[in-house]
């Protein structure tokens, strides 16, 4: 058996997110250069602020501005940042309370190092250069030994209220399909499609994932099933898909590999799209360097009975 | 109501840095398979089936369908899924017990971590408008918990390297486990936490098969039942929290009655070291517990399985008579966010 497949697999999504009046609050403060909590039914102040109490949960919407000064409450030295954090040098990340608060806000500490770095020491707010109302626009924390910042008392209310943030989410894999489908995969690339066979209910299944559904057992033995088959159901496509490269309407449907005892499902072409019907007898077509079937095409052969695929629709 | 409910059966895979060359339904199956030849029954026995997984891990929607077809969900079967550790789905299904809609439970779970990187993955459960965006990863949060817990005089870092070092020589005993014997205790991954400290990434399934009465004792020669099981919630914003202490698990242990009596052993899911520090604070353990002889999640920790199998590790302890009374612990989100606590007992021996 050769060794199993795998592909780099990138999933990245800009999230779009509405904020609610207290986020909206906070995060445009953040903009321009106001940090803002929110006091609860029992007079604490917490930054960031939330929208519910979290001891009774009532609504609450009491702004208050803190201090862009603080005190840090506990912290963790960084020495490798990862993609997507505050810096790109080492950093300590750091729970502050800002004088005024009763809760720590996370954030990243801009430090010499470790040494520089204790629990109780004196912190304030660095600007981003560029702020768009996200707690980005706290680019870190950095050590400050003056006096308090007294906070000018802002109502929270501003006049061009940010109300929404794009948050971009990227994670990367390495995705590896397991045994059952790097064998069908390989198969595919030398233009055989091939199932795999319970070893209790005999049925063959095609693409193979290693397990009978029914039977709930691994399937092992192949079972070399193709390449002609028929349609067992189909379905015509009238809008044309964003980066797709065919034209509409075309048929997608259900085809009955012979020898399988599921159907797979591939683009019908070669055909008119009003002309494609059940029981028609379809055969795979490759082109030049790909791995898999492009389509499937009439084989011209007479339509199917439908005995012998009405246990397959 | 209120029926007695019990682990009959308990299986794991493995727990490996990497299985590769298995998709996720070729990894659980053969724990499928384990766990219901320990009982006899077959998947059309079982009264409901209810699992736990991430999406995230596999980078890919919907990742638990796929799994199903291990089940033979084929007549359709009475099925359901946690976006969870093992252990909520646990509870899901006894819940489903205690109702009489069935009898007895099938509960799995699995994760991958192989694909990607996990401190990245599970920064995507924070919350999404002020702290994912800065990306801190799960080392880093349960970092600033440990760094919390030496301030306040709680431990220091040779403490914590102990808590390492015992659990992966337990984990010797533990055929499963990804990390067993001496472990050299390594740099820091983010201080004061070194590599030794965090539990290793890995792959890995586990599942159990719950019996209600008379049910329990026909499938199991000592089932271990569940005299009490809860699970309680923090506040989501860590800066709200008071990280030295675990206010849900203290409460779920409570109302899971732990406090009642003592237990003898304890499966506790600390993911770092400092966690174990906290939690045995928390819920009163002294020396006379025997704690992790699993060697708990440092020693293996497939994520949303770590926490089922604490429930299972528990519960084999007492099938086996090892215990008469277990203690055991899941937790779910960063620095012990959300936390379960199960009370196993066997029958008087
Ligand atoms: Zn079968």
């Amino acid at each position: 058996m050769s060794a199993t497949l795998k592909a780099p697999l990138t999933v990245e999504f800009p999230f779009t997110r509405s904020l609610g009046p207290v986020q909206s609050a906070f995060l445009t403060g953040l903009r321009e250069r106001v940090v803002l909590g929110v006091r609860t039914g029992d007079g604490r102040v917490l930054v960031p602020p939330v929208e519910y109490d979290p001891v009774t949960a009532e609504e609450i919407r009491d702004l208050v501005e803190v201090a862009p000064t603080g005190t840090v409450t506990t912290w963790a030295w960084n020495h490798e940042p990862r993609r997507g954090q505050p810096l790109d040098t080492p950093f300590a990340w750091a729970l502050v309370r800002l004088d005024g608060a009763d809760t720590a806000l996370l954030h990243a500490l801009d430090a010499p190092g470790p040494d520089a770095v204790r629990t109780g020491m004196r912190v304030r707010v660095r600007w981003a250069e560029e702020r768009s109302g996200a707690i980005t626009d706290i680019a870190c924390f950095e050590a400050y030994d003056g006096d308090p910042v007294e906070p000018a008392g802002h109502s929270g209310e501003f006049a061009d209220p940010v109300t929404g943030i794009v948050a971009p989410a990227r994670l990367d894999y390495t995705y590896s399909p397991g045994r059952a489908q790097t064998g069908y995969i390989n198969a595919l690339a030398e233009r055989r499609n091939v199932g795999e066979r319970c070893p209790s209910c005999r049925k063959v299944y095609v693409p193979p994932r290693g397990a009978c559904p029914t039977c709930g057992v691994a399937t092992a033995e192949q079972v070399e099933v193709g390449p002609g088959g028929t349609v067992t159901t189909f379905c015509i496509v009238n809008i044309k898909a964003k980066n797709l490269d065919i034209e509409v309407p075309y048929v997608y449907a259900h085809i009955a590999l012979d020898g399988a005892d599921l159907a797979l499902h591939g683009r019908i072409a070669g055909i008119p799209y009003d002309q494609v019907r059940i029981g028609l007898r379809v055969e795979p077509v490759w082109t030049e360097g790909a791995r898999y079937p492009d389509h499937y095409r009439p084989t011209g052969e007479p339509d199917a009975e439908y005995d012998t695929f009405k246990e397959l629709l | 109501m209120n029926r007695e409910i019990a682990v009959v059966a308990f299986a794991q895979t493995d727990h490996r840095r990497t299985s590769d060359e298995l998709s996720e339904v070729e990894m659980l199956m053969p724990v499928l398979h384990r766990v219901l030849e320990q009982t006899g029954l077959k998947t059309s026995d079982i009264g409901f089936t209810c699992s736990g997984s991430s999406d995230y891990l596999a980078g890919r929607a919907f990742s638990f369908t796929l799994a199903l077809d291990g089940v033979g969900a084929w007549p359709p079967i009475s099925e359901s899924h946690v976006e969870m550790d093992g252990a909520w789905a646990l509870y899901e299904a006894w819940v489903k017990l205690q109702t009489g809609d069935a009898d007895t439970a099938l509960v799995y779970a699995y994760g991958k971590s192989s694909p990607g990187s996990v401190r990245d993955v599970l920064t995507r459960q924070l919350d999404p408008y002020y702290v994912a965006p800065l990306w801190p990863d799960s080392v880093a949060l349960a970092a600033l918990q440990a760094q919390a817990l030496i301030d306040a005089g709680g431990t220091d870092e040779p403490a914590l390297a102990a808590v390492g070092a015992r659990s992966r020589a337990d984990a010797v005993a533990n055929s499963h486990a990804q990390l067993r014997g001496s472990v050299p205790q390594g740099e820091y991954l983010v201080r004061p936490l070194r590599t030794g400290d965090c539990s290793p990434v890995g792959d890995g399934a586990a599942a159990v098969v719950l019996a209600a009465g008379e049910r329990a004792r026909d499938l199991c020669e000592r089932p271990a039942w569940i005299r009490g099981i809860d699970h309680r919630i923090e506040a989501h914003g860590i800066g709200v929290r008071e990280l030295t202490d675990s206010p849900s698990t203290r409460l779920a242990a409570e109302q899971a009655g732990a406090f009642e009596r003592p237990v003898d052993t304890a499966e506790l899911h600390a993911s770092f070291t400092s966690q174990e520090v906290i939690l045995r604070e928390v819920l009163g353990l002294d020396d006379r517990v025997r704690v992790n002889p699993s060697g708990g999640a440092l020693a293996a920790n497939p994520v949303m399985a770590a926490g089922l199998i604490r429930i299972g590790e528990a519960a084999a302890r007492i099938h086996r008579g090892e215990s008469d009374r277990a203690l055991a612990h899941a937790t779910s989100g960063p620095c012990l966010q959300q936390n379960l606590v199960a009370v196993l007992e066997g029958d008087p021996r």
